[in-house]
């Protein structure tokens, strides 16, 4: 913990003002998609986001890149702060942190061809020559495997893992420090999946350059993170190194979360189910926002928010009863 | 021998593009025992989910269905559409990806629910509105009068995937039908679902086909897999005996793609290349480009048919014959 990190987000919040249902006039009440996130990524690893949907992982991605403002707290970006003015300074360290997204057809532009599309970031800061600029575009192909001859493709004559390849291909063209990969995996096909897993690493080795990855897959997560952070209505319930999360996970939800996760080759284990849907992020339960599908919840869990705390060496929870094991399906601990 | 409750043979499904056609499934045969579950798996377009849809007569005028399909014992492919409709809905029985555009939008879940059960068992309306209550009850939905009366987009995710449970189940069908049920859910509910399916399947003694890309969910729900490739099936066996001891390369590939949740970490051992286009599908086996135990002269000569390589095993390769027949060879000669 000698240098200092990348990339830190301190009491990130962004709230959103919604119409409770009943027409024009009724109130408004308040959305807390991210409700005071803080962690930090040092230069070269990877902080995996993991949580269901809703919990509020894309929301902080658009944040810490500036994409959207926060309604308080802050991020700064290699010593300096990101705001999100769209000014130059924005523009500037918007080089240095790129963002993947889960539909590689969506982020490219049909119409024209992905040599063409993943040049474009160098086009855009005038950098170097014309011949320049296409030698390192053709370098970065070599580098995410694409044949040199599909610059010329367009995205349509391209595989759903090609085009992933040249989305984070045109994110590397300007060497950036950090990239933030919303589900960049979720859609590929399985056998797919592994290869851009793979090529991830690979890069980040290669590279040095950090991940911020965002995924509801804890599998893949486990693969590619050094740390996880695990989301839960909009706060980090969890955050430690993947081994200590995925072998004995502290907080309940986390443990459901684990527990939950299909294996093949861990058939028949006992599974933790819980009750009901997560709760809207409009109303937020009173304490602990988890403790109405909590098998371990107690009457200090309905009136105090927990803070996330250190557990052991490694790992910060947010849990009155951290530590503590739920029984699951079959009886025996999870 | 008893009749097996479906038999499913030579089936063909060509796809007319105007100019030419295409064959997106390849002579496929398939028996399911009653109340066997049995789990399908492969990537997109390996043929899994057309398989079902053109079995059920659900493919529409472009599709051209040839081979048989016999529901017990009785030929139930060509059909008209009078007595496919007798067919579908209370013998057998389907539910998709996307509960909530399988549903109704602008009718209440009960009028929905209802509807099925006088079509398919004749009730009153009166009793068939008690019999909605009591099926939701049975998927364990919460508060079964008030949603009876609600719309479907009142409900989340999993609780309309419940309810089409619930639908699926108004008919009795002997074999229930999941195409990729929790794909669209979180993992929580997900976990909720596959439990809500066990149970089903516990008590009632229905079939179930659960075809997934996932092989976690499949080892969970299925007694017997079958894993398909580019329109054909490669290998089936009993759900055990494909994860413990998997034949054909490319069930070993993708298990070893998989990432775990537990387990030590390895590098990912991707599957190279991509899933061929069903109009261009290899000479030979349609596996054989991404192999790397292929050998050309062996596996680009012809399509290897299915065969015996254990009890109730078989898969289609030409290299396994190959090697059992080496280690015959060998244990013939000690």
């Amino acid at each position: 913990m000698t240098s200092a990190p990348l990339i830190s987000a301190r009491d990130l919040r962004r709230t959103y003002n919604v119409k409770t249902a009943g027409g024009w006039f009724s109130p408004t009440a308040e959305l807390k998609a991210v409700d005071g996130v803080s962690f930090e990524i040092r230069a070269g690893e990877t902080l995996g986001l993991v949580g269901e949907s809703g919990c509020g992982k894309s929301t902080t991605a658009k944040l810490v890149l500036g994409l959207i403002p926060a309604t308080s707290g802050s991020v700064v970006f290699e010593g300096k702060p990101v705001t999100a003015d769209r000014k130059r300074a924005w523009r500037e360290q918007r080089r240095r942190m790129q963002m993947v997204y889960q539909d590689p057809l969506g982020a490219l532009d049909r119409r024209l061809p992905v040599g063409v599309q993943a040049m474009e970031p160098l086009d855009i800061f005038n950098e170097g020559t014309k011949a320049e600029r296409r030698d390192r575009m053709l370098s970065f192909f070599d580098a995410v495997g694409l044949p040199r001859t599909s610059v010329d493709r367009y995205p349509h004559e391209l595989s759903g893992g090609q085009r992933q390849r040249v989305v984070l291909a045109r994110a590397l063209m300007h060497r950036p420090s950090l990239l933030v990969c919303d589900e960049p995996i979720s859609a590929l096909d399985v056998s797919i999946q592994a290869q851009v897993i793979n090529l991830l690493k690979d890069l980040q080795a290669q590279l040095g350059v950090a991940y911020l990855f965002i995924s509801h897959d804890l599998k893949v997560v486990r693969h590619v993170s050094h740390r996880v952070a695990v989301m839960y209505l909009g706060r980090i319930v969890e955050s430690g190194r993947p081994e200590d999360i995925m072998r004995a996970p502290a907080h309940p939800y986390s443990q459901a979360l684990i527990s939950a996760v299909p294996s093949a080759r861990a058939r028949g284990k006992g599974r933790i189910v819980l009750d009901g849907d997560p709760p809207s992020p409009v109303d937020v339960p009173n304490g602990c926002a988890f403790h109405p599908r909590c098998p371990l919840a107690t009457d200090r869990c309905r009136k105090d928010t927990p803070e996330l705390r250190p557990f052991d060496a490694e790992r910060l929870v947010a849990c009155h009863r951290a530590g503590m094991r739920i029984a699951s399906l079959d009886g025996a601990a999870a | 021998m008893v009749d097996p409750l479906i038999r499913i043979d030579g089936l063909t499904i060509d796809f007319d593009t105007g100019r030419s056609s295409i064959r997106a499934l390849h002579e496929l045969d398939l028996e399911i025992k009653k109340g066997e579950a049995i789990g399908i798996v492969g990537e997109s377009g390996s043929g899994k989910s057309i398989t079902w849809l053109g079995a059920l007569g659900l493919l529409g005028s472009r599709a051209h269905v040839s081979g048989s399909v016999r529901l017990d014992g009785r030929e139930i492919l060509g059909l008209g559409e009078r007595e496919m409709a007798a067919i579908r809905g209370k013998r057998i029985a389907m539910i998709f990806q996307d509960p909530t555009s399988s549903l109704n939008p602008v009718h209440r879940i009960g009028r929905q629910l209802v509807e099925s059960l006088v079509i398919h068992r004749g009730m009153s309306e009166r009793s068939a509105m008690a019999e909605a209550r009591r099926l939701l009850e049975r998927v364990q939905i919460a508060a079964p009068s008030q949603r009876l009366s609600e719309y479907p987009h009142e409900l989340s995710g999993g609780m309309n995937q419940r309810v089409m449970i619930a639908m699926a189940l108004a008919g009795e069908p002997d074999l229930l039908i999941a195409d990729e049920p929790t794909t669209a859910l979180d993992v929580t509910i997900q976990a909720q679902i596959l439990e809500v399916l066990k149970e089903m399947r516990r008590e009632t003694g229905m079939g179930l086909v659960i075809i997934s890309h996932d092989l976690g969910i499949v080892a969970e729900l299925a007694d017997r897999v079958m894993v398909m490739y580019a329109g054909r099936p490669v290998e089936v066996s009993p759900v055990d005996r494909i994860f413990d001891a998997p034949r054909h390369p490319y069930t070993r590939g993708l298990l070893a793609a998989l990432p775990e949740i537990d387990g030590t970490l390895e590098r990912l051992v991707a599957i190279p290349g991509q899933v061929p286009e069903p109009h261009a599908l290899p000479p030979g086996c349609p596996f054989a480009p991404r192999c790397a135990e292929a050998k050309a002269e062996i596996c680009n000569a012809a399509i290897p048919a299915m065969r015996t390589v254990g009890t109730d095993h078989a898969a289609a390769c030409e290299m396994i014959h190959g090697s059992t027949t080496a280690r015959q060879r060998v244990l013939a000669v000690a």
